[in-house]
């Protein structure tokens, strides 16, 4: 009985991912876990619609129109969501899940961006960089807001 | 047409005269337990320390100003961003009976309910992430931790999660739950969690 109902509810989890998600990389760094509006992924020159399940890969900018915002969960558990008209390159992204030292820096060319600050910032102080075109932000911790604006 | 296009001129002009070039703003959160931290603002023609709820840095071509806003402010200029915002991971906790692979009647409960929350998220993805006791050497706890994680992913991928969902770490003696004495057995520490994100 226990395992029917554990059953359906696996069945439940593997069709929806299924609809929504291509297998992962070990080079992903991180999933859109809300895509609202217009949303990209510039990769490589190269302009991908981004949706729910999408993965992001270390060097991605995220753009989003508009109409658009975007929630990203990065594998060291950082949480980072943008507002309308807003592009964020990253430029660097290390974590290494056993020691949990890592590198992150993040770019807000504009628009706004939420951030709550994951594993990396929590181990090491100067390990997580947020930048605007004028301006460096140390995380030290956790939760804070960027707008930036040209 | 004229008219529209000289009303959008000048609102343009009186927005660009409010914002200003380059004007960026930063605004310090309390976290979801209450708690504040701290956020180091650098700018060439000044610094700012946030470190207080709602302490904020606005930064112009003239230098950095630190002020406090209010949360009305913030909802104004972030809440499409903060709407946006992911599920917070949450992590299960699975243990061992002493000595076997088995999980203990308590853990079978805690997978339940890992399925459960999995089944609620948009695109779910979990690490599962395997901890020792401070029994032996970083290497060989490392060793031991990741075998844990691995045991509890081919556990998961039977009861039918996807498992290009899962990835695995070992975190050997890193982070113990109940800090012991080294060398000490611990039954809580010997452990594995799952972080659903």
């Amino acid at each position: 009985m226990l395992a029917l109902r554990s059953f359906a509810i696996c069945t439940a989890i593997f069709s929806f991912a299924g609809t929504i998600s291509v297998a992962a990389q070990a080079s992903d760094i991180a999933q859109f876990k809300v895509a609202k509006g217009s949303v990209y992924v510039e990769r490589g020159g190269q302009r991908l619609a981004a949706q729910v399940g999408t993965a992001l890969q270390s060097t991605d900018a995220v753009v989003t129109g508009a109409d658009g915002s975007a929630g990203i969960t990065f594998i060291d558990n950082s949480l980072l969501s943008l507002g309308p008209n807003s592009v964020l390159a990253i430029e660097r992204y290390a974590f290494n899940t056993t020691t949990h030292e890592g590198a992150f820096d993040a770019m807000l060319r504009k628009g706004t961006l939420s951030v709550v600050s994951g594993k990396i910032a929590k181990q090491s102080p100067d390990a997580m960089k947020v930048k605007t075109p004028s301006t460096i932000l140390g995380v030290r911790g956790t939760e804070f807001l960027v707008q930036t604006r040209d | 047409m004229r008219g529209y296009c000289a009303a959008l001129a000048a609102t343009a002009l009186i927005l660009g005269g409010c914002a200003g070039p380059n004007r960026d703003l930063v605004v310090l959160l309390p976290d979801k337990d209450g708690k504040v931290g701290t956020v180091l603002v650098q700018n060439p023609k000044g610094n700012a320390v946030l470190n207080s709820a709602y302490a904020a840095a606005r930064i112009t071509p003239e230098g950095v100003q630190r002020e406090t806003v209010t949360k009305n402010e913030v909802g104004d200029v972030f809440g499409s961003a903060l709407a946006a915002q992911p599920p917070r991971p949450i992590s299960f906790i699975i243990y061992f009976e002493s000595g076997t692979d088995d999980f203990t009647e308590q853990s079978k409960q805690e997978v339940k309910r890992l399925l459960a929350e999995m089944a609620r998220r948009q695109a779910p993805d979990i690490t599962v992430i395997g901890h020792t006791d401070l029994v032996g050497s970083d290497p060989s706890n490392d060793t031991l931790s990741l075998q844990r994680a691995e045991r509890v992913k081919a556990m998961l991928v039977s009861m039918g999660v996807p498992a290009a969902r899962i990835s695995t770490a070992g975190r050997g003696r890193r982070e113990p739950l109940v800090k012991t004495g080294d060398g000490v057995p611990e039954a809580r520490n010997r452990r594995v969690e799952i972080s659903v994100r």
